[in-house]
């Protein structure tokens, strides 16, 4: 195949935008029709006039998002708008989580929203595809970010849990509410004590145990609960409520988060968390180089994260890397993505 | 080894200084004597000497990590801490170890007599046996620094709780230049006779800032009120025909200042006195800038020395005649040590720090407002009743600063901070304007609250209009109230001035940038107040 650049992407004030099939995907600003990786909030944003997203991705968009012109797609499945040709393809970030190939008049672009790499009990496992441009976050664009196996984070926050609940003390645990909070649900030994959670968490549980994702038995925090019959629970919540009023009701506790910074000793300190816990639903460093590598692209468009590093490395190693300004913000310990609303 | 780094990831995982007391007074019980030893060495800042530099220990580890120097260098300001850069990015250990920590550490002191391919061969076999967490330790033992939240304090409630013994008896033996090869466990903490160690200073007495003035203190007539100088804090000793002078930071810094080391000449033998060095030309302190390049020389060349002469303002005599005089009413150390000073030479580098004589809480207040005429930072108050305390203790001394001078200031450029706070933009360069142009003239770091480092880490992120590496030039439309202790001329910085302790007191969302500060506004600051 001969390749002629036909720029099947370009990247504009609303967002990415497909010339060749008048679509934008995850924008940023208002548009007609947009294409959308996943359902975080830095991703999928209110106010387009249609909406492609997968089958699985759906329900959440749907609860978060409201009444919204909303088609569905299944992995893998092609569909043709105007002159481009779209699939979408297993990003392995969040359930439903997509990359999105795009291809006009032979090129072909991916964009990968958010992705991860290793596998995990909710995802469907990340694919990589191929393709001549590939757009690619880079949170954790950085060599000191490797992430262990997790099992072995598993058995941490199970150890951690069973020594509070030993000490009739709660288990705080911080996990943002669409994605992470599930995931970490999923590695819990569910006989060690009861587990609460707040109502963001317990409203993305109910969508995704709608579409048929099993979850361990969940008891959501009302105003009625009576922490003193609970003692030794773990609780978990988005990150912002547990410093405020919300987690004062459960005490004695010890407070923990679960996010990939959690890596890093001084992100933690500056929690004042007592325990953090390395799990992450973005790719690590040797992640990011192996799925680049993997889509045998030479045109590496950088978009979120530790971007001039990442790009100068990406150069280094023979791409044609460069940096693209948006508004994606990847993974966050506070919530700006808008977890903490949902 | 192993022991150590677990204490460590226990007092750095906790944020309870219960946990964390019970955690160190459990490895003071029982871990080997000389591992305890070398622990309160590392907590109270001593550490082994260098034995290799940290530029080969970043070559070697981004030799073993497979990647580029300059990948590591980017990578250590986001992580903060060079032996955690380190321990991270080394690929997972291949062997095991046994060895304890103070083996570790003779093994690291061997090292200096080692040649560089030995020195590096045995590096990486070391990293190679070890666990990050170990890695973590075992780095901070090559690079020095063991900053993780154990204070002084905190570490001498653990002795005690370990061995029964009292605080502030704890707390002074722990003073001093003792390392852990000129002492032993017995000697250091449990000794009777304790070694007469002639340079050892007291714990010093620190202060609480006052919040909303004194009125809550009681009677004026219970306390005495002295300036605040704004020089560093030190002690000096006169015993046994010598002399010594420690910083608060417990450094002896004897050598740096020649015109106080022939103190223990002209003061009684067995003296101690706590006060502040100040440049300072005979009728006042000179501005902090001029003591600055004093104490970053080791040696003093003698154009400086005329230039900038250090005396000890001296406030509170500790010892006399070779008794501790701590528990003594502050009012009768004070009568003792002006009695002392009165019969100084003239021309000796040491006066009294003057009492501010007041009347009533009201007049003192008035009496503050002038404090920056005087080069000061504001007053302190001390009860006369009050003993030396070891450390900071609630109630019988406090500080009552000056406001700080404020300037209202556009953001122009942001960078990510790093280590606590390495997901935010923290470091900001702000400007006034010269005309139409914006000249920059302080950076701040500090005073915004979690939350409004968050808001504006958003703002930067979608507001960035050029990049130069990884400072990011924003649109200026933001102004922040920035307050500062001081102003002083500079020639080194565009705007010509430069501020002391600069912090960000408010986001000022209601002020339109057009409204922000201009040059010749912090022009006539400096007159003013320079």
């Amino acid at each position: 195949m001969v390749y002629h650049p036909v720029m099947a992407l370009t990247f504009t004030p609303e967002g990415i935008y497909c010339p060749a099939g008048d679509f934008h995907i995850d924008p940023w600003r208002p548009v007609a029709r947009a294409l959308i990786t996943h359902g975080h909030a830095d991703h999928a944003r209110d106010g387009h006039g249609a909406y492609l997203a997968t089958d699985l991705a759906a329900p959440v968009m749907r609860h978060r998002l409201g009444e919204i012109s909303l088609d569905a797609i299944r992995y893998g499945e092609t569909r043709r708008i105007g002159d481009a040709t779209v699939s979408f393809h297993p990003a392995g970030h969040v359930p439903g989580s997509a990359q999105i190939r795009v291809e006009v008049g032979g090129e072909v672009w991916v964009v990968s929203g958010d992705y991860k790499l290793e596998a995990d009990a909710l995802s469907t496992p990340f694919e990589p595809v191929r393709c001549h441009h590939f757009v690619t976050e880079c949170t954790f664009g950085l060599p000191v970010f490797d992430w262990p196996a997790e099992a072995e984070v598993a058995a941490e926050i199970n150890a951690w849990w069973a020594e509070n609940a030993a000490q009739g003390r709660f288990s705080l645990l911080g996990a943002y509410a669409l994605g992470k909070a599930q995931r970490v649900l999923s590695l819990l030994d569910p006989e060690i004590a009861p587990i609460l959670t707040h109502g963001a968490v317990e409203k993305t549980n109910d969508v995704l145990r709608g579409q048929g994702i099993a979850l361990p038995y969940t008891e959501y925090v009302t105003p009625d609960l009576d922490p003193k019959q609970r003692r030794g629970a773990l609780v978990l919540a988005p990150p912002g409520a547990l410093s405020g009023t919300w987690a004062r009701r459960f005490r004695p506790a010890s407070t923990g988060f679960a996010s990939g910074w959690m890596r890093l000793r001084g992100v933690r300190r500056r929690r004042a968390a007592d325990r953090g816990f390395v799990i992450s639903d973005h790719t690590d460093w040797a992640g990011l180089n192996r799925a680049i590598a993997e889509t045998g692209a030479n045109h590496i468009h950088v978009t979120h994260g530790y971007t001039s590093i990442f790009a100068r490395w990406l150069a280094e190693q023979g791409y044609d890397a460069d940096i693209v300004q948006t508004e994606f913000t990847g993974e966050t310990l506070d919530g700006e993505t808008g977890e903490e609303e949902a | 080894m192993k022991r150590f780094a677990a204490l460590f990831a226990t007092l750095d995982q906790t944020t309870r200084t219960n946990t964390k007391v019970t955690a160190l007074a459990d490895y003071f019980r029982d871990a080997p004597e000389a591992d305890r030893l070398w622990t309160i060495a590392l907590f109270s800042g001593r550490r082994p000497k260098r034995a290799i530099t940290t530029t080969r220990l970043r070559e070697w580890a981004a030799e073993r990590a497979g990647i580029p120097l300059w990948l590591f260098e980017e990578s250590y300001p986001i992580v903060g801490d060079l032996a955690e850069t380190i321990a991270l990015v080394l690929p997972a250990p291949g062997t095991t170890h046994d060895a304890s920590l103070s083996t570790w550490i003779d093994r690291l002191r061997t090292l200096k007599e080692a040649d560089e391919a030995a020195r590096k061969t045995r590096i990486l076999a070391a990293w190679d046996a070890m666990d990050p967490l170990e890695r973590l330790v075992f780095n901070k033992l090559l690079t020095g620094g063991f900053r993780i939240g154990i204070s002084r304090k905190l570490m001498t409630r653990a002795l005690a709780q370990a061995t029964g013994r009292d605080e502030a008896e704890l707390a002074h033996r722990l003073m001093g230049d003792w390392t852990p090869d000129s002492t032993t466990w017995t000697d250091l903490i449990e000794s009777f006779d304790q070694a007469d160690d002639l340079s050892r200073p007291y714990p010093f007495c620190l202060a609480y800032g006052i919040e909303d003035g004194p009125k809550g203190l009681g009677p004026p007539e219970d306390w005495l009120a002295e300036w605040k100088w704004d020089g560093i804090r030190g002690q000096v000793i006169a015993r046994g025909r010598q002399c010594f002078i420690w910083s608060r930071g417990e450094e002896l810094m004897t050598d740096r200042f020649p015109e106080l080391a022939g103190l223990h000449e002209v003061l009684p033998d067995g003296t101690v006195l706590d006060g502040e060095l100040l440049a300072h030309d005979g009728d006042g302190p000179l501005p902090f800038a001029a003591l600055q390049k004093r104490i970053t020389r080791k040696t003093v060349p003698k154009k400086l020395l005329t230039e900038a002469p250090v005396i000890l303002m001296a406030y509170d005599l500790l010892e006399e005649a070779g008794q501790d005089l701590r528990a003594t009413p502050f009012a009768e150390r004070r009568a003792r040590l002006d009695a002392m000073l009165d019969t100084l030479p003239e021309d000796a580098p040491l006066r009294p720090s003057q009492l501010v004589p007041f009347e009533s809480w009201d007049s003192l207040a008035s009496i503050r407002t002038t404090a920056r005429r005087h080069r000061t930072e504001g007053l302190m108050l001390k009860r006369r009743s009050g003993p030396y305390h070891a450390g900071r203790k609630k109630g019988d001394w406090w500080k009552w600063k000056l406001d700080p001078l404020t300037i209202d200031a556009v953001m122009i450029y942001a960078q990510q901070g790093h280590g606590r706070r390495a997901n935010l933009f923290t470091d900001f360069t702000f400007a006034v304007w010269d005309g139409n142009a914006l000249v920059p003239f302080t950076k701040a770091y500090s005073g915004l609250t979690d939350a409004e480092f968050r808001q504006i880490t958003n703002w930067v992120r979608r507001n960035t209009t050029e990049r130069f590496g990884p400072v990011r030039q924003v649109r200026p439309e933001h102004v922040f109230e920035i307050a500062f202790e001081g102003i002083e001329a500079s020639p080194r910085h565009k705007s010509g001035v430069a501020l002391r302790f600069p912090r960000m007191a408010r986001w000022r969302h209601d002020k339109p940038v057009a409204e922000a500060n201009t040059l010749s506004d912090l022009r006539t600051m400096l007159e003013q107040y320079g």
